[in-house]
């Protein structure tokens, strides 16, 4: 739910800037999957904040439940079981909005103020704008969005910006036991996730370090990898996700030339017309005709 | 309606309803696409009674459209085979744009501009319909590659459609005397010997 207190930074579907007086601090969730027990706390608070009910589900023989994300759950606890260097490793990753610094989701929304992002970097949906078309879904390199079955909206994590509005840190920051998921500006952030690498390393994590991925302009939720060489281990967190390049077609060049292709073709026949004049069946033929009836 | 019983028949009732079911179907496929096109054409959902409506509606109008025009597509696709003579038209079609059509080779039915118009639009329809499924999100749930194949498609097809509609409703302006064909079915005789005297010339037997 969007506030009115928080600046915009962009809104969907609009061509002219949003409000550029203030210039807040860019803020991150930092979620340390290193430290992470999968007790989902984080997702038990997200739920009671945010009011949302998930369906009970069923034990599919691993532990994530809900299995994935929906209307009802906008973040979920993805578990995997890999192994890397000769040893079993259970990897435990929060999924949900990265809230990226040049959001898919947004990109792709075709209506007005449905998606906006906020100038502290969260991105937000407003459900009352959305027409439920799923081009966000389209858009996100993440597969984040979820459009209800019930009133076909799409929905996702806010980032509690209700709650970020008024001082106060994401219901699942608040919540977590082992202090995995941290959260306050994004260049502090980094510098508790280079403290944090740097203690990975020294404990033989050599591929430690952070996902903060350039191709979607870094994101305001990052993660502390033990194996940030490969994300994928993490249930496929993209390796360099990007906005898809059929996306930036769609939502880039096509808009701009098919609207003037059609100016012109529209203009071009009006002009058309008054240069040219109209066909007219000629005079010489209409007589010819005149004549055959007269005989 | 009978205007002058020498006017030739060129569309028959069933032909016209046919065609302005497409047409209608169209109208609205574009003004409410369009509207999620690009930000500068949103207001047009209002005339659907919102952008909700306007995505609800859209792919069922989709679909009458889709079947309509292929059933129209079918009825005419005879008499739309490329022949020597439609090259030939295609290839003098600037004499015809600059205003000066009577040195064109004689046309049967159709001309070789409405010919081409004819099969690009079939590929055209085929396009959007397909391309249409895949972003039908409602009922659907294709890959994600597929359907961002399917948005970029559906947007690029369609602005290629338009285009060519308006150059379809344009012609028939310019041409005058023509419109009446899909009105009342009929144009003049004058009309068929000067735009398209072999098939003047099949139907009179002159």
């Amino acid at each position: 739910m969007p506030l009115q207190s928080l600046d915009i930074l962009r809104r969907s579907a609009t061509t002219t800037p949003s409000t550029q007086a203030r210039k807040p601090i860019e803020v991150a969730k930092l979620i340390d999957v290193t430290t992470c027990i999968g007790c989902k706390a984080c997702q038990v608070a997200c739920s009671e904040w945010n009011d949302l009910r998930e369906d009970v589900g069923s034990c599919i023989g691993v532990y994530d439940n809900p299995i994935d994300l929906s209307a009802q759950a906008w973040t979920v606890m993805r578990f995997t079981e890999t192994e890397e260097n000769g040893k079993l490793e259970w990897l435990i990753r929060k999924d949900g909005c990265m809230h990226c610094a040049d959001p898919g989701c947004l990109k792709s929304c075709p209506s007005p103020g449905a998606i906006i992002q906020y100038k502290n970097g969260i991105v937000d949906f407003n459900e009352e704008n959305c027409i439920g078309c799923g081009y966000c879904v389209t858009g996100c390199p993440f597969n984040v969005p979820r459009i209800s079955k019930e009133d076909s909206k799409a929905y996702k994590c806010s980032l509690c910006s209700d709650r970020v509005a008024v001082g106060q840190e994401p219901a699942c920051v608040k919540t977590c036991p082992t202090g995995a998921i941290q959260f306050g500006s994004k260049e502090d952030m980094k510098e508790v996730a280079a403290t944090r690498i740097a203690d990975l390393k020294k404990r033989g994590y050599d591929n430690a370090g952070l996902y903060d991925p350039e191709g979607v302009g870094g994101t305001h939720v990052m993660y502390v990898l033990h194996h940030a060489d490969k994300p994928q281990l993490y249930h496929n967190l993209p390796k360099n996700p990007t906005i898809s390049p059929l996306v930036s077609l769609w939502k880039g060049a096509t808009k701009p030339l098919a609207t003037l292709a059609l100016a012109g073709i529209a203009l071009g026949s009006l002009f058309h017309y008054v240069a040219k004049g109209p066909n007219e069946v000629s005079k010489e033929i209409e007589d010819e005709i005149e004549k055959e009836d007269a005989q | 309606m009978i205007r002058d019983p020498k006017d030739l028949k060129r569309y028959n009732a069933s032909e016209r309803v046919n065609h302005w079911i497409v047409g209608i179907s169209f109208i609205l496929l574009a003004l409410s696409g369009l509207s999620f096109f690009h930000p500068a054409f949103f207001p047009l959902n209002q005339l659907f009674g919102g952008p909700v409506w306007a995505r609800i509606l859209h792919p069922f109008v989709g679909v009458v459209m889709a079947v309509a025009f292929f059933i129209i597509f079918f009825r005419f696709r005879k008499l739309n085979v490329m022949h020597a003579s439609d090259w030939e038209w295609l290839k003098r079609s600037h004499e015809m744009v600059n205003g000066d059509d009577h040195n064109m080779p004689e046309q049967g039915k159709y001309n070789g501009g409405q010919k081409m118009l004819f099969w690009v639009l079939g590929l055209c329809m085929l396009g959007m319909t397909v391309s249409g499924i895949l972003i039908w999100r409602a009922y659907f749930g294709f890959d994600i590659t597929l359907v961002r194949l399917g948005a970029v498609a559906h947007a690029a097809v369609a602005a290629v459609m338009i285009g060519l509609i308006m150059v379809h409703v344009y012609a028939a302006i310019w041409v005058k005397g023509t419109v009446r064909a899909m009105w009342y079915g009929t144009v003049t005789r004058a009309w068929a010997k000067q735009h398209h005297r072999a098939w003047y010339r099949q139907v009179t037997g002159k």
